[in-house]
């Protein structure tokens, strides 16, 4: 059974979430000017997806929805990672050479 | 209409065949079975045309020279083949039409969760089919199913927007449908009714679901960027402009690839039905069937990369994919031995529907096998791109899933019709079916093997024996498709009666009238056994 | 749809489908579809997030480049937007778990107001690309690194596809989520969604909040990512 929110207790949630989604967009345009070599790009995502998890979990009530739920997110998320990082490991790969090769 | 608990009082013999009369009564139906019937109706004229162009194909082929279509004009007759077969015959096949009519019922539920989306699914699908269609009439698209950039994106002179559009918009059909069914069998079960007692073709259809709700979206936003790519010049995939072909081809690919298990998952959910009702046993590893079905459908999109061994990705990546390719052959694989040893020892009946079930096991473990050769990257950097591909998936496709499609049809028609077909010619189709298969598509493995091109209009003048061979099984099996077209609608009219169970079967489909009410079941049933209970004999052998 | 055997049981709200046992069956079963419908939406801007990370890695400095171009406070100004309205979006979905209907209109208006401001930046964002020749195609002109004068790599036209292909496709997710906006303020001033029923505005914010989280991700990919080279 799904209870999707449950009135007035997630008003404070919603604000508080609010505040850090703001927080958190200033501390990633702040932290794009920093000279953090390659660690700029992973800061950024950890940003990015802190921000993604917090509306999912409170604003789209994922908290309190049932675990079937979470399952299904974290499925979509899996299967875009096997797309995303199979396909970059063809082109990581590419100046591989076999060691009969060489 | 009813003021009480009680069903609501109809009189004998009304179905939902007759409950209501007239077109619009159809075209604005919301009941599951009605909007099976209409995509009965629409996947067999894409078939036709499909087969149509197949046809042509196989004319082109009778002789070496390129002597009947021009080169431009067979590629466009190749890419209707595969475009009208894969995307508006194969992958809505099974699903729409069985799925569609039985889920439902199978699972004891009034209705799909989502009626009326259901019916959207079918307009999509009729849309999309008809842009397709008009592209096709209007002078076709030469570039092959799979769209190959930048030959789509930049230099063919065919219809690739429009025809991406109808492909487009009947991806949506099949994102709705898969949509429709992961819901129905996660919330609508009846009661009693685990998940370890549904039956096995539910499970089937739920593995593809996943499939289609996973899958299509990626293919979807990648004709949409060939599309936007042929209107606006962007240069995704166009290496002129710093884009990279073969990033289209992982793209298209991580989709394609799981689509051929989405046309045999269901495929292989009928087979399980057919088995157990027709050696009266339950199924043997029911729960190892089940895993399979989720196994393979989670396995299949790790193995995209073995389209292209010879596309330039490098050896790593071909070498991951080829241990894949061979690890997602296990699954069906068991599944195989459970359905053999179902029948070891069963009371085995052979009805028509297990002729096709048969024929389905023998070709789909010999096209099956020829995968595994197509998968260790040496074999099949020597046979890519001939017709060795083309007979491995054909025997696949055509002596796999349209095998357990029209042994699903013909089993579950009596509830879908309420009419028996005529045993005699339904048997002489399967065997004329199964002997035109053969003979049109084992000649393409010896000629792809020797080396034979595809997709070219013109060959070698050695290997026309075996191509006049295959256009000869080509119409033998055009003729065995025939056959139940015309038996089928005739036994609408002049059939047999059907009873309720015709094959003494399990599942909660056969206790419903044949053809069921619309609202398919009056009180909700209670399930108490499990699924395949044949040893309990608590049903009665019927007429058959 | 002309099927009389479709005859709601007694004392059962107007709202619940004759195929559902009861309304909570239906509102998970909504629910259900929602979520895997959004499972879909993931995977369909996925296609494009690959496309972004394979040419990123490897074009990266024209990526750069071309990235400092756009307008970071147009960009960051949109983010804010987004998350303002999503706090509304959540609101409305707050009030219509009251069934109170003035309130349910106004957070809907709100934050249709909020995605049009959007949309209408947008709109300025793209007309300077033109503007400037850094629309991708026969009219595109290599463009300057904002910092040396000198001409980017000429594979910054790729991330320039990229870019209006990432922030079109979601601004056509935003007209339809303005679009169905709309439809719920005509539903909710109807007094349609009561305690007892409110899932339309429920799975509409769902489908909100998701339209966010994609921007949340492109907001840094697309805006943020050669900054440090500045």
């Amino acid at each position: 059974m799904s209870r999707h929110g449950n009135g007035h207790g997630s008003l404070g949630a919603y604000f508080a979430v609010f505040t850090a989604l703001m927080v958190f967009t200033a501390l990633t345009v702040w932290a794009a000017y920093q000279h953090l070599g390659i660690w700029n790009t992973p800061l950024a995502l950890a940003i990015a997806t802190s921000k993604a998890v917090m509306v999912a979990l409170i604003f789209m009530h994922l908290r309190s929805s049932p675990k079937l739920t979470a399952i299904i997110v974290a499925t979509s998320v899996l299967f875009l990672g096997f797309l995303i990082l199979v396909t970059a490991s063809d082109y990581l790969t590419r100046t591989w050479v076999p060691i009969y090769f060489r | 209409m009813t003021n009480s608990n009680a069903p609501p009082a109809r009189h004998p013999g009304a179905n939902y065949l007759n409950s209501s009369y007239g077109v619009r009564s159809w075209l604005l139906t919301s009941d599951h079975k009605r909007i099976a019937i209409m995509y009965l109706i629409g996947v067999t004229v894409f078939f036709a045309i499909g087969g149509l162009a197949a046809a042509l194909i196989r004319l082109e082929l009778l002789t070496p020279a390129g002597d009947v279509f021009q080169a431009e004009t067979y590629n466009k007759i190749f890419t209707t083949h595969g475009i009208m077969m894969v995307f508006f015959f194969m992958i809505p096949g099974i699903p729409a039409v069985l799925g569609n009519f039985l889920v439902p019922l199978m699972i004891g539920a009034k209705d799909l969760a989502f009626p009326r989306i259901n019916l959207l699914s079918w307009y999509l699908y009729i849309v999309g089919g008809l842009i397709a269609l008009w592209a096709v009439v209007h002078g076709g698209l030469d570039t092959g199913w799979t769209f190959y950039t930048p030959y789509s994106t930049v230099y063919s002179n065919g219809w690739v927007v429009v025809t991406a559009v109808g492909i487009f918009i009947a991806g949506f059909s099949s994102i709705l449908t898969g949509l429709n069914f992961l819901v129905t069998i996660h919330t609508m079960r009846a009661p009693g009714m685990g998940w370890t007692r549904m039956p096995l073709f539910c499970w089937g259809m739920y593995a593809a679901s996943i499939i289609q709700i996973l899958g299509t979206p990626v293919v979807a936003i990648t004709i949409l960027l060939v599309g936007a790519e042929r209107l606006f010049h962007l240069g995704i995939f166009d290496p002129a402009q710093g884009g990279d072909p073969v990033l289209f081809q992982h793209l298209f690919w991580f989709y394609s690839h799981p689509a051929v298990y989405i046309m045999i998952l269901p495929a292989m959910a009928v087979i399980s039905e057919l088995v157990t009702a027709f050696s009266r046993k339950p199924i043997f590893g029911y729960k190892f069937i089940a895993g399979s079905s989720i196994a393979i459908a989670v396995l299949s999109f790790l193995v995209w990369g073995h389209h292209m061994f010879v596309s330039g990705q490098s050896v790593y990546a071909g070498l991951v994919f080829s241990v894949l390719s061979f690890l997602v052959a296990i699954p069906s694989a068991i599944k195989v031995f459970n359905w053999t040893t179902t029948l070891y020892k069963g009371s085995v009946s052979y009805q028509t529907p297990l002729l096709y079930a048969l024929g389905f096991i023998g070709l789909f473990t010999f096209g099956g096998l020829t995968g595994l050769f197509l998968a260790c990257l040496g074999l099949d950097i020597h046979v890519h791109d001939t017709y060795f591909i083309v007979a491995h998936f054909h025997y696949i496709m055509v002596g796999g899933t349209i095998m357990a499609y029209l042994g699903g049809l013909h089993y579950w028609w009596p509830k879908i019709s309420g009419k028996m077909y005529p045993e005699y010619w339904s048997r002489v189709s399967a065997w004329v079916i199964f002997i035109g298969f053969n003979l049109t598509f084992f000649p393409q493995f010896i000629v792809g093997y020797l080396g034979m091109p595809r997709r070219y209009h013109a060959y070698p003048e050695e290997f026309q024996v075996l191509n006049v061979m295959s256009t000869a099984g080509a119409s033998i099996l055009g003729i065995g498709y025939l056959i139940p077209l015309v038996y089928f609608i005739w036994s609408m009219r002049y059939g047999q009666d059907a009873v309720d169970n015709p094959w003494g079967a399990t599942g909660l489909e056969w206790e419903t009238p044949s053809p069921p009410p619309t609202e398919n079941f009056p009180e909700t049933p209670a399930v108490t056994g499990k699924a395949y209970d044949y040893l309990t004999g608590r049903e009665e052998a019927a007429v058959g | 749809m002309a099927d009389a055997t479709h005859a709601a049981a007694p004392g059962a709200p107007p709202e619940l489908r004759h195929h559902f046992v009861d309304m909570e069956a239906q509102k998970e079963a909504s629910a259900l579809g929602m979520w895997i419908f959004l499972v879909t939406e993931v995977l369909f801007f996925g296609g494009m997030f690959t496309a972004y990370v394979i040419y990123r890695a490897s074009y990266t400095r024209a990526f750069e480049g071309a990235s400092n171009l756009l307008d970071l406070r147009l960009g960051a100004f949109n983010t804010v937007v987004l998350i303002v309205s999503s706090l509304t979006m959540a609101l409305a979905v707050w009030a219509g778990q009251q069934g109170r209907k003035s309130l349910i209109v106004l957070f809907l208006l709100l934050t249709i107001l909020l995605g049009s401001t959007f949309l209408g930046v947008k709109v300025i964002e793209y007309r300077q690309k033109f503007v400037h020749h850094e629309v991708p195609g026969p009219h595109f002109v290599v463009p300057l690194d904002e910092e040396t004068h000198q001409p980017l790599p000429r594979q910054s036209e790729m991330f320039f596809s990229l870019y209006f292909c990432m922030t079109g496709l979601h601004a056509l997710h935003m007209i339809i989520g303005i679009g169905l906006l709309l439809w719920l303020v005509a539903r909710a001033r109807r007094g349609e969604f009561t305690p007892r029923y409110n899932t339309p505005v429920d799975m509409v914010g769902l489908y909100w909040h998701f339209v966010d989280i994609v921007w949340i991700f492109l907001f840094p990919l697309l805006y943020l990512l050669g900054r440090h080279a500045l």
